[in-house]
């Protein structure tokens, strides 16, 4: 069936199955492949997008559940202040390796950053274990996080 | 200046001043964020193509697969061509076995930790000579001595103060002989390599415009899964398509020997018609193959005599006089290599020519895997090797590329063949199970007089490497199998045991020494133990000559920094290792608390390592971090079991590997040196293995000799 779908701030159309899960529509009907396909049973992270501002787990999220819900994706992580920060944060600690699960990860951790600004260990930990890196990224991600934490702070005491 | 060319590579292997790349079709492909040089452009050598509009572009004989290696590669180029990497573009070199060959391997190989090592001796010169025949081209063109010329920043200055541009002059610098021994920079005045540069591929790799192979969208693509025969080696027999054509979206089924694949407009629908496909198999020989069967015949390898591959000092007279002796089998278990992107490759076959997206460690068996499943002679066949989402060795095979060039043979158009993880796993080319067996002498103090290691494994090398053998020896399997330690009598055996046709095995991160350091250093640190001596401390006393020096520092250097002497509380332990490998040298100290149901948590590993000279620091930092948490999955969790000759793992749920809770602190300690670069990409799983085990020991007193870690035997009372 024919879904209209809200995708980084504009309108799609998008004709197939309703218990297609979005990784697959937006990959494979949209182009838009920043978002990785990785597990396909959410055990992963490497498909995470928001819905609403929150993250879930693209590849078994179905077409049908998403409704009118806003969704974005790593092409428009830079958009927002914390998703830029965070970038700002990787590029400084040079975190990435092969990349493949970092659209994931950083999707993630800007989900994380929008609900808490000032994450503990233990808070990073919490959430970012969903997200799996085989090439061991997960001390320079979480010194990321921290990092994109500071940033978003100081431009708060900016504009403060 | 020093003259390089003392490496024995043929320098027209490399150095060809020909002004046609490829020629026929256009192989060369640019990556994301690069623009194409514009107008004309002159090959000044395989790698250095520099347009009239002085755009420069660096031809990179190493994939990128998270290694750093683009980033690397192009500071190596910029370096001896004086150019800000900024400026230059760069491109993934195209399928040639002979011109982008790494001098390490003999073909044209992402692997082995060998990436910098083979870059630094052809890189250099290529760069090297490239500048001089754009210093000769500028003093020609002024008719001036080239000595009075100098490069800067891309542009040749003459003392007078006349300068040109790389770009007005690369057309006639084109035709000049290649310079017989180009002088490369002196280290001292190296601007651009010793310096962490940022890595070239992040910005494309955090705002999802990176191309990974599975990324790849010719126009037109359709979208395929497959499924294998469950039984390894198992054949299809026969499949029921009709309720999968009548699934939306399903536009065909592919029957192939051994798998089977559904064609639909977009990934989900494949897998929906693949669910009810009613297939049948015929199982083959390995229909009731367990792992215990592997296991068994792994063992009674050990058992029988092999192939005397070292031989030091008398090791039989010693075993016969010695008063005591020390005997371990280890045994290492079957892994799954899980990078995060699963297999895929993308196919556009005509019917003269074939078009391959992928991501592949090995771009030229690549094209010859696809040119034999196409029926196509190698030069019809274009590859594009687009970013790897992890390799650690699955990406040096070429299984997946033969596949879907088979199932594109029976498609209209492009098609992208995808693996589900499941599919992943269970398909592998496995890191096969290694056994070892190690008698060891016993003299003065508990030292080794002698060491005996018999080594049971495939030989990988004879199908993979066939240069990497001597002797009927797969020189990888036993390599570093007597540790870096100073041992007079020493007795390396290799005893062959190849898996049962249709379960394939390969290389796997570490290779050779991620296998054996384990075993050396878990027999090392018993015999300390047994010896009542520390194992630092043990280590150290046979590692007393020059030969041992540079091991030595780096497990010094790991132990300060580890405060190897500070106690503990109950429960935890500090384990060490230390290893030579991939021409690098390390010393590394894990920390471990076990808790009393026997679950490991790893707190911390310290890590130096003596990579002689450093061209990116961070990127070595970044590597031994990534390798040691590669290493800690395996150590605690890895291991793929065979059941009715089918793997029963099959996803991240079933095949575990770390993740961030479990991450330890990791610090890395670079030892500054000057010696020819070593490998890094590999010896922190290595290493890790190893450190994670003994600290394991130190903290509970159960020496695993079996690995993963089981927790049933780490309990607490």
């Amino acid at each position: 069936m024919l879904y209209n779908l809200q995708v980084n701030g504009a309108v799609h159309q998008a004709d197939v199955d309703g218990g297609t899960p979005v990784l697959w529509v937006l990959r494979d009907i949209l182009g838009l492949t920043g978002t990785k396909f990785g597990c396909g049973i959410a055990m992963c992270g490497a498909c995470t997008v928001h819905v609403d501002g929150e993250a879930r787990r693209s590849c078994v999220t179905p077409i049908d559940f998403v409704g009118g819900a806003e969704i974005r994706t790593i092409e428009t992580l830079g958009e927002g202040k914390v998703g830029s920060a965070l970038q700002q944060a990787w590029r400084e600690l040079d975190v990435v390796q092969c990349g493949y699960c970092q659209p994931g990860q950083l999707m993630s951790a800007a989900a994380l950053l929008a609900a808490n600004v000032q994450p503990t260990d233990a808070d990073i930990d919490a959430v970012m274990s969903g997200n799996i890196c085989r090439c061991g990224t997960y001390g320079r991600i979480r010194a990321g996080i921290k990092r994109a934490a500071q940033i978003l702070a100081s431009a708060g005491e900016v504009a403060k | 200046m020093t003259a390089i060319l003392s490496h024995g590579i043929s320098r027209r292997a490399f150095l060809t001043a020909s002004a046609a790349l490829g020629g026929g079709l256009l192989l060369g492909f640019p990556l994301s964020g690069q623009a194409a040089s514009q107008g004309v452009a002159s090959d000044l050598n395989a790698f250095i193509r520099v347009g009239a509009d002085n755009t420069v572009t660096l031809v990179l004989p190493y994939v990128e697969m998270g290694q750093g290696a683009y980033t690397s590669q192009v500071q190596l180029l910029a370096e001896e061509l004086e150019l800000d990497p900024a400026r230059v573009l760069y491109e993934a070199a195209p399928p040639d076995e002979g011109r982008y060959a790494s001098p390490l391997f003999g073909g044209q190989i992402t692997g082995g930790s060998g990436s910098l090592r083979g870059a630094w001796r052809t890189l250099r010169a290529a760069g090297a000579a490239a500048r001089e025949m754009l210093v000769t081209a500028a003093a020609q063109r002024w008719s001036v001595s080239s000595e009075s010329c100098r490069v800067e920043n891309g542009q040749i200055i003459h003392a007078s103060g006349r300068t040109l541009t790389y770009g007005e002059v690369a057309a006639e610098a084109a035709l000049l002989p290649v310079p017989d021994a180009p002088v490369v920079k002196q280290r001292s005045n190296y601007r651009v390599v010793g310096q962490s540069l940022r890595r070239l591929d992040t910005p494309a790799k955090i705002d999802g415009t990176a191309k990974f192979g599975i990324d790849a969208r010719p126009p037109g693509v359709q979208y395929a899964v497959v499924a294998s025969c469950p039984v390894l080696g198992g054949k299809m027999k026969s499949v029921d398509t009709s309720a999968a054509l009548m699934m939306p979206g399903v536009k065909q089924v592919v029957r192939l020997e051994r798998a089977v694949a559904v064609v639909a407009t977009n990934t989900w629908a494949a897998w929906k018609g693949l669910e009810v496909l009613n297939m049948e198999w015929d199982a083959g020989a390995n229909a009731s193959l367990t792992t215990q069967q592997m296991v068994d015949a792994a063992d009674a390898a050990l058992g029988r005599s092999g192939i005397v591959s070292t031989v030091v000092g008398d090791v039989d007279q010693t075993e016969m006089t010695a008063t005591d002796r020390y005997e371990a089998v280890v045994r290492l278990p079957l892994l799954a290599h899980a990078a995060m992107e699963p297999l895929n490759c993308t196919v556009d076959l005509r019917p003269d020519r074939c078009e391959v997206w992928v991501g592949s460690q090995v771009v030229g068996r690549a094209q010859k895997a696809a040119a034999d499943a196409a029926g196509l002679p190698l030069e019809r066949v274009a590859i594009h090797n687009l970013f790897l989402g992890g390799g650690f060795g699955r990406r040096l095979e070429t299984d997946y590329v033969t596949q879907a060039v088979q199932v594109a043979r029976h498609v209209s158009g492009p098609v992208k063949v995808t693996w589900s993880r499941e599919e992943d796993i269970r398909q592998e080319v496995f890191r096969y199970h290694n056994h070892s067996r190690v008698t060891v002498a016993l003299g003065d103090g508990g030292a080794p007089a002698s060491w005996r290691h018999k080594v049971v494994g495939p030989n990988i090398m004879s199908r993979f490497l066939p240069v990497y053998q001597k002797d009927g020896v797969d020189l990888d399997v036993v390599n570093a199998a007597s540790g870096p330690y100073d041992i007079p009598n020493i007795l390396i055996e290799y005893s062959r045991n190849e898996a049962p046709e249709g379960l394939h095995t390969g290389n796997w991160r570490g290779v050779g020494p991620t296998r054996n350091v384990f075993i050396v250093e878990s027999v090392v640190d018993d015999l300390a133990h047994r010896a009542g001596r520390d194992p630092v401390e043990y280590r150290r006393a046979m590692m007393n000559s020059a030969d041992t020096a540079r091991p030595r520092a780096a497990l010094e250097l790991a132990v300060q920094h580890a405060g190897w002497d500070e106690t503990l509380p109950a429960r935890h332990g500090r384990g060490a290792a230390v290893f030579s490998g991939f021409d690098s040298h390390v010393g590394m100290v894990a920390e471990v608390a076990v808790d009393i149901n026997g679950r490991v948590s790893v707190q911390k590993v310290i890590c130096a390592i003596d990579a002689g000279y450093v061209v990116n620091p961070d990127i070595v930092r970044a590597q031994i971090e990534g390798g040691i948490i590669f290493g800690l999955s395996a150590v605690l969790y890895g291991q793929v079991t065979i059941a009715g000759g089918q793997v029963e793992q099959s996803n991240f749920d079933t095949y575990p590997v770390l993740r961030m809770r479990e991450a330890p602190r990791i610090e890395v300690h670079i030892i500054d040196s000057d010696e020819e670069p070593g490998g890094v990409g590999e010896p922190g799983t290595a290493g890790a293995i190893a450190a994670v085990a003994n600290a394991v020991f130190a903290a509970t007193g159960f020496r695993a000799l079996t690995l993963p870690l089981n927790p049933s035997d780490l309990r607490g009372v």
